[in-house]
């Protein structure tokens, strides 16, 4: 298990009272068979106001590639140091990402909304492929992805 | 040291290249594929006039991308659906997928990482480093056996699977090297190893706020045209925030959708350049013209694992094993071999074993790698050096003199030169001679006199090794046999006699073609590929020594066939012409490349006495091109030697013969074949002058008059038999 992000704990998440609540949290993200190679996601909260608030995962571990995701490439205008640590590997069409984590229950019915930018090599990037809001009715609710992903969901 | 840097590189990573090249080749063809069929935008189409025909039929368009290749793809949504489609610039409409295509990324998965991943990477990016030292040690190998960076291009001889090998590798090297120093350089860019050097330009801070302008009537779009074009992505539809990214050949900015102002730019950086026109030479895409060539070069690399095989394979198996050989920094006894056939290397090899049988450090290694500072702890060294045609350094030995003659000072260590030869030549042992020269004239100390070993005589050898026994102090006993080439057994079909009467009989002998094996069918070894002007040893009943003579055909010919005469007391001659049809006879095929008469069409003056006669006929017989071919065939009886006599007007019939000239040594007019060749001078000299190439063959006192002749005739147009022979125009093969 990961533990809470931590850039979420220095940036904002410090001023929000019952930080110290948090409990596990399973994403899992499934691709469609898009037809192409691997493909690089970055999952990341932004606030109420649509400001980047942290990033929860990056699946793909060349950075040169990473300018293709291009919100949250804009958002935090490129720094790896938001990924440290929480880099895995692309996925490839048709499968499916499950992580898990320990998310602070003070991102949940605040108006946070979890984004996820996709890009694939020689194909189209696709920014904000899912943008959902975090709330507790929400969990294990499926959604579909504007082109990469079939169907994401997170679970508590 | 060169050879094994190349060597070692090629076999190991022989099917990691030849992956590479292949999938490499065949991803070169994508680009210009894609270039083609690319629907091509008029002259001078400005990126808005293209950005508002595509919004026209794709209202929803986020973005719209140029490839190098010129194709132009667009991609939108359409009430949430996303689309893609290759876009003809003339009307804005798609025309075509623009999916991936899946043959070209399988290729280019294998191609960049085996489908391995990073490890797959890295194998690869090993694979290129390999094709790098291949190329630069080859080009040093090809260097140095061409003479010099000026003859790059000169032309060949030896073996055809070396000649193909260098032939494909001096065309393709500068391919090769240019598609692996430039896959390095990816490799290292994708790890991260090399900067990005692109500098991120910051989203501006400040937008309008303003939205709706229309996308054609934006100044800077409507400034640059489409052939610059990368990409330009459109703002999020609603998002007053947001801007036009725009990507050119020069750039990126960001451009306000309300005004249309130019918030922001940052042109591309001198790295970002160099990285993107590295990328371009790699992959082809953006030069697809160059992509091909690259591609066609790959292709040779496949061709060069092959053939580099069969070299290694053939040198592998003509020396002969030498167990337990010391580094050349570490052995007391160095044994430098200049050998041509091979034979020097075995009694080298009985040298070594008798050295070291008495505990002494032995290094053996041919004479053309030479490097006194490597023989640190060197006590002695010792040269076995045989001779190749009239004095010139055997193969093994090339580049010798030059690198003895060029070293300040003689090593101080002590020499010993033994010459190998055959004492029936003038020029007995003339590269040993010369050895021993110039190492006394550089002061060289000498360990034991000049000595000579006469047709591989063990007697000699044993002889020549007490002395060396005696000069270390220790006892040493040299029984050498000699290791000589598989034979194989031919069967006489047929032979021809002439002067059978005469004690000096002698005849056309031919041989069925002996069964090849597939590994000699694969190789071309032994009587697999031979021509006329080749040679065979002949293996005589009571002497290990093989006694070689000329073929006259070659393998299409379908029949192994030489010319005999019988010598008085010629143990192997007398044999021969004894021989009944059905009776069988040991042999090997010995290649002898300098006497073929080669593909060209210049005219060819083939001079022959006696048996001498025998290739000149294999190759007037093998000549169904119709070369000019003008053959001057001394005798001395028209009656009884006389050989293909019968053949020669049906030949000429044909056009295999242009010209015949016979010069009959004994009876009423004798006349030798020089005396021939100066009757036709003026003739002579003309063909030579129009680039006529002489080939003789026979006897050494023909070859020496029918020598003086030429340079007679050749003299008032200012040539000579040396300046021909430097060409390659003037070959002999003399016994």
């Amino acid at each position: 298990m990961k533990s809470l992000l931590a850039t979420l704990a220095l940036t904002t998440a410090l001023t929000l009272p019952g930080l110290a609540m948090a409990r596990p949290v399973t994403l899992t993200t499934t691709l469609t068979n898009y037809g192409g190679d691997g493909a690089y996601l970055a999952i990341y909260v932004t606030d109420a106001s649509g400001a980047y608030v942290g990033s929860l995962w990056m699946a793909g571990d060349k950075s040169r590639y990473y300018e293709h995701l291009s919100d949250w490439h804009r958002a935090t205008g490129g720094d790896t140091g938001q990924v440290d640590g929480i880099t895995g590997a692309s996925v490839g069409a048709g499968r499916t990402l499950e992580i898990t984590l320990d998310l602070a229950d003070a991102l949940f019915d605040a108006g946070y909304t979890l984004h996820i930018d996709a890009a694939v090599e020689d194909m189209r990037d696709s920014p904000n492929e899912v943008a959902v809001p975090l709330t507790t009715d929400g969990a294990g609710t499926i959604v579909q992805g504007r082109r990469y992903i079939a169907g994401f969901a997170y679970d508590m | 040291m060169i050879r094994a840097l190349h060597r070692w590189p090629g076999v190991l990573a022989l099917a990691l290249l030849a992956v590479l090249a292949l999938s490499g080749a065949a991803l070169s063809v994508f680009p210009a594929a894609e270039r083609l069929a690319a629907p091509r935008a008029e002259a001078g189409l400005s990126v808005a006039a293209l950005a508002e025909r595509i919004l026209a039929a794709y209202p929803g368009v986020e973005q719209i991308r140029r490839a190098p290749s010129g194709r132009i793809t667009a991609y939108w949504f359409d009430q949430g659906t996303p689309g893609a489609a290759v876009i003809d610039p003339a009307t804005g409409q798609g025309v075509a997928s623009a999916d991936p295509n899946p043959t070209q990324r399988w290729l280019t998965n294998l191609h960049r990482s085996l489908f391995l991943g990073d490890g797959g990477r890295m194998a690869m990016a090993a694979g290129a480093a390999a094709m790098l030292v291949l190329a630069v040690s080859g080009v040093a190998l090809v260097t140095r056996r061409v003479g010099g960076w000026r003859h790059w291009f000169a032309r060949l001889r030896g073996p055809l699977a070396g000649r193909l090998h260098v032939e494909i590798a001096r065309i393709a090297v500068i391919g090769l090297v240019l598609s692996a120093a430039t896959a390095l350089w990816m490799t290292a860019s994708t790890f991260g190893l090399l900067p990005d050097g692109g500098a991120t330009l910051a989203f501006p801070t400040e937008v309008s706020g303003e939205m709706g302008m229309a996308v054609g009537q934006m100044p800077v779009l409507a400034e640059t045209p489409v052939a610059e074009l990368r990409t330009l992505s459109f703002p999020y539809a609603g998002d007053a925030t947001d801007a036009f990214t725009l990507k050119t050949d020069a750039g990126t900015g960001y451009l306000d959708q309300g005004t249309g102002a130019l918030l922001a730019w940052a042109d591309l950086t001198g790295w970002e350049r160099v990285s993107e026109t590295v990328y371009m030479l790699h992959t082809g895409q953006g030069a697809a013209g160059l992509g091909l060539i690259l591609g066609l070069m790959a292709l040779g690399v496949p061709a060069m694992g092959v053939t580099g095989v069969l070299i290694w394979l053939a040198g592998w198996r003509r020396r002969p094993r030498i167990r337990g050989n010391q580094p050349a920094g570490r052995a007391q006894t160095i044994v430098l071999v200049g050998s041509e056939g091979g034979s020097t290397w075995g009694f080298a090899a009985t040298l070594q074993a008798a050295l070291t049988a008495a505990g002494q450090g032995v290094h053996v290694g041919p004479m053309s790698g030479f490097a006194p500072e490597r023989y640190a702890r060197a006590e002695r060294i010792i040269v076995l050096a045989a001779t190749y045609g009239d004095g010139v350094a055997p193969a093994s030995a090339k580049g010798f003199l030059d690198r003895l003659n060029g070293t300040g000072r003689a090593p101080d260590v002590p020499l010993a030169v033994l010459g190998f030869g055959d004492r029936s030549f003038p020029a007995y042992c003339a590269f040993a001679k010369d050895v021993a020269a110039a190492a006394q004239a550089k002061g060289w100390p000498e360990l034991l006199p000049f000595d000579t070993i006469d047709r591989q005589s063990p007697q000699d050898f044993s002889r020549w090794g007490r002395a060396l026994g005696e000069a270390l102090g220790i006892p040493l006993e040299l029984s050498h046999q000699p290791v000589l080439p598989r034979t194989e057994t031919l069967t006489l079909v047929s032979r021809r006699n002439y002067g059978a009467d005469m004690q000096a009989g002698a005849a056309i002998l031919r041989f069925a073609l002996p069964r090849a094996t597939l590994w000699q069918r694969l190789t071309g070894a032994g009587f697999a590929r031979f021509e006329a002007g080749d040679l065979i040893g002949v293996l005589p009943q009571g002497s290990p020594v093989p006694r070689l003579y000329s073929l006259a055909s070659g393998r299409h010919d379908g029949f192994v066939e030489i010319v005999v005469r019988k010598h008085p007391g010629g143990l192997a001659s007398g044999q021969l012409t004894a021989l009944e049809p059905g009776a069988t006879v040991p042999a090997f095929l010995r290649r002898n490349p300098g006497f073929h008469a080669g593909r060209s069409r210049t005219p060819l003056i083939l001079i022959g006495a006696g048996t001498g006669i025998g290739p000149l006929a294999g190759f007037i017989r093998g000549n169904a091109r119709q070369r000019p071919v003008h053959l001057f065939f001394g005798m001395r009886h028209a009656d009884s030697d006389f050989f293909y006599g019968q053949e020669m007007p049906g030949w000429q019939a044909e056009g295999r013969l242009t010209r015949l000239v016979t010069a009959v040594s004994r009876g009423a007019r004798p006349r030798y074949v020089q005396d021939a060749l100066r009757n036709d001078a003026a003739q002579v000299a003309r063909l030579i002058h129009e680039g006529a190439r002489v080939m003789v063959c026979g006897g050494r006192d023909m070859a020496a008059g029918v020598a003086d002749a030429l340079a007679e005739i050749l003299a008032p147009a200012g040539l000579s038999p040396a300046v021909l022979k430097a060409e390659g125009r003037y070959v002999e093969d003399v016994y």
